[in-house]
């Protein structure tokens, strides 16, 4: 596309070239009469950098494809479940650095911090007096919550790089870590483990077949008649929306992807005769907490200002945004949702440790929310984005350990998934802002 | 010291003999401005001389500004009428900006009154001249690139349904709005306000600050950065605003842009108002005498402005 037409003097501009430089930028649900219409106009924004999912799921099948030809572990029952498991500590974890990347922000911190919460879990969870669990919970969240809340103060009060910041939180929330595990374990080893059944099973635990097919049709079915209704109400507003046809084919995918995930949970990936089946616990919770961020993000106040801040938040301010609230919210909600993420992982391990390599998970839940296409710059980005790339980094990883390759070429490869993520990003910025 | 009634009609008739003018930068003025109110029981109606209709939206008594000691405002009495485009001109440094961050709340005067539909307010914050219905467009416009046009319009100000964003009543009166404004060239309201060109931004700037209800639109150099099709689109965009009743205040260096559209000529000199009256008094050249030297001998003649400081009401 022609990008020098959309700058601030496009005075030779003709009419049509315009169109194309506004249709190249838009929505296209917005924009398009007919699924063939959609498509151009989809097409355009994907040369914009601004792509959707297509891309990165078409990546993930050349990838799985690729390890399934060099392993046929891979799609095996048991794999995928494991890989699932994997795959839900980066989507979560992704989740909780898309609140402050779409800021133009990063948190560091939050791959300790998650353990730091973890351990108080687990510590609360110590027979012979467990507290009970749903606290125990609570204050599993709210430590990293407030410890990513607290450097987001400093970031806005002090006007200091969130990366400094985090990184300078990344390593007190080691030693943190390594303080209350000496108080939580003195003879652990460095290590405190769970004795919470509940907590447990989600891993462990799982929906019975049949419950899998009904929460996964309810979930479809409940997603379709929003689209459905919010497609309906606006064309009764007179307003444009996307034509039938995309929205159905929007729905199919989901049902695709669902009856694919319980497919997947329902096959007996038990080894020799016991029979284990049914769809892992934390795909619910992973499902539960992007359906409720990209809420906030999409549908409230608060997520609104949260792209406003990231895209123009001089813009913000003069609205009469309160950016430094907004800011110290976000940052608040990336701890609790890191502090999510460290439940699942003492569910998955069974312990929490001092060894956990918080640093790396970090990086890895960047990469995630990049390659799921939210900008490092700020103001782009989506929930369901962080999925997506978290799927990408845990096949990656969970291909290469199937290969038996050892851990430097995970690091090699997922180090080039990355470094192509934030190049896409980059310049699909640079187009925008040279235009 | 000089009264009021003096100061407003050097413009005209004396322009030449006071400059350099002492009192841009005589950092006592103060003391002249404390008694000015004393001096100006004088009610003579303003708009008799400029050919408005109606009593002024704004008025401007004898604002003054300073920086330290540097005078950056001195004695500025002006109109603002309804439904009228008042271009304020001059050169760089002339007080301009000054002038408009002060009218909207960003700069408190050091003396003088500002009078809202016969009320004097003070404007301490943007949000004090917000709230009674001034809103300024600068030339950056703050927008975000990466919302579209309705969240723009709406930032800060989000309609709500169920703790939701009502989109679908925020995106018809995005629509409403743009099509009240004759914005038509826009595609859906839906689109990025990074995929507009500049006199579409523009535009969407203005149409934001009508949403809101305002009576007084500040324009700060609009179109400054456009090219010839994108300023047109500008320019009728600033004529639908008057014939909306709203009280426009033009910011430009350029004169055929003023030309065009304005009703009333402001030219500001060095801090001082040099000038004011009806867009027809007054060609190119006579303004650019007036901005570059504080008189115009073209105007000698007419002698238009009578009322540029003497009609300070109280």
């Amino acid at each position: 596309m022609s990008t020098d037409v959309q700058g601030p003097s496009p005075e030779a501009t003709e009419p049509d070239e315009e169109i194309a430089s506004e249709v190249a930028l838009a929505a296209p649900e917005v924009m398009a009469d007919s699924l063939g219409e959609y498509a151009k106009i989809w097409l355009s924004r994907v040369r914009n950098g601004d792509s959707g999912a297509l891309p990165v799921i078409l990546g993930l099948a050349a990838i799985v494809i690729y390890f399934q030809v060099r392993s046929s572990l891979f799609l095996s029952a048991g794999n995928l479940v494991n890989l699932i498991g994997q795959a839900a500590f980066f989507m979560m974890l992704g989740m909780a650095e898309v609140f402050v990347l779409l800021l133009g922000e990063i948190d560091l911190s939050i791959g300790y911090t998650s353990a730091v919460g973890a351990t108080f879990t687990l510590w609360l969870l110590l027979p012979p007096n467990p507290a009970p669990w749903p606290l125990a919970v609570l204050v599993g969240l709210a430590v990293p919550a407030i410890f990513s809340g607290l450097q987001g103060f400093v970031v806005t009060w002090l006007r200091l790089p969130s990366f400094v910041v985090t990184l300078a939180g990344q390593l007190l929330a080691l030693g943190l870590l390594l303080e209350v595990m000496d108080s939580a374990a003195p003879n652990g080893g460095g290590s405190i483990r769970l004795y919470n059944n509940v907590l447990t099973d989600i891993y462990a635990g799982s929906l019975s077949p049949v419950a899998g097919w009904i929460v996964m049709a309810a979930a479809v079915a409940l997603a379709g008649a929003l689209f459905l209704v919010r497609d309906t109400r606006r064309r009764a507003g007179n307003l444009t929306a996307p034509p039938l046809s995309v929205t159905l084919l929007k729905i199919a995918a989901m049902a695709v992807a669902g009856v694919v995930v319980v497919l997947i949970g329902n096959t007996n990936r038990g080894v020799g005769l016991t029979v284990v089946r049914g769809v892992p616990w934390v795909v619910l919770v992973v499902l539960v907490v992007v359906v409720a961020w990209s809420f906030l993000l999409g549908r409230t106040r608060f997520g609104r200002y949260i792209y406003a801040i990231g895209g123009n938040a001089e813009a913000a301010r003069r609205a009469g945004v309160n950016l430094s609230r907004i800011r110290i919210l976000a940052f608040t909600l990336a701890g609790a949702t890191a502090g999510i993420m460290g439940i699942i992982y003492t569910s998955y391990l069974g312990s929490v440790s001092t060894g956990v390599p918080g640093g790396q998970n970090v990086l890895y839940a960047v990469g995630a929310a990049v390659i799921g296409g939210t900008s490092l710059f700020g103001g782009r980005g989506k929930m369901v984005g962080a999925v997506l790339g978290g799927l990408v980094v845990a096949v990656i990883y969970n291909g290469l350990e199937l290969l038996g390759l050892g851990a430097a070429p995970q690091y090699m490869w997922t180090a080039a998934v990355l470094l192509a993520a934030v190049t896409v990003d980059t310049l699909a910025r640079r187009r925008s802002t040279a235009a | 010291m000089t009264t009021p009634s003096a100061e407003g009609a050097r413009p005209a008739n004396a322009g030449r003999a006071s400059s350099p003018d002492p009192h841009v930068t005589d950092a006592t003025d103060g003391t002249d401005a404390m008694d000015t109110p004393d001096h100006t029981q004088d009610p003579t109606p303003p708009q008799a001389g400029d050919g408005a209709d109606g009593p002024p939206l704004l008025h401007l008594v004898n604002i003054g500004k300073s920086f330290g000691p540097v005078r950056v405002l001195s004695h500025i009495t002006l109109d603002i009428p309804i439904g009228q485009v008042t271009a304020v001109v001059g050169d760089n440094g002339a007080g301009k900006s000054t002038l408009i961050k002060t009218i909207s709340g960003i700069y408190h005067q050091d003396h003088g009154q500002i009078i809202w539909q016969g009320q004097e307010v003070h404007l301490h914050t943007p949000k004090d001249a917000a709230d009674l219905g001034i809103a300024t467009v600068y030339q950056d416009l703050a927008l975000c690139d990466n919302l579209d046009i309705v969240a723009n319009m709406f930032l800060g100000r989000e309609e709500t349904k169920h703790f939701q964003l009502d989109e679908i009543g925020m995106e018809k009166a995005a629509r409403q709005t743009l099509a009240d404004l004759s914005v038509v060239t826009v595609r859906s309201v839906r689109q990025p306000v990074g995929s507009l060109s500049g006199g579409q931004r523009q535009a969407v700037a203005v149409a934001r600050a009508v949403m809101r209800e305002a009576k007084l639109v500040i324009l700060d150099e609009p179109t400054a950065a456009l090219g010839v099709t994108q300023t047109r689109v500008v320019l009728d965009l600033i004529k639908r605003l008057k014939s909306q009743n709203i009280a426009v205040i033009v910011i430009s260096h350029n004169l055929n842009d003023v030309q065009s559209v304005a009703d009333r000529i402001a030219v500001l000199r060095l801090g001082r108002l040099v000038a004011v009256g009806p867009a027809s008094q007054y060609d190119a050249e006579s303004i650019v005498d007036l901005m570059t030297t504080g008189t115009s001998k073209r105007l000698a003649a007419t002698s238009a402005e009578p009322s540029a400081g003497s009609s300070s009401e109280h």
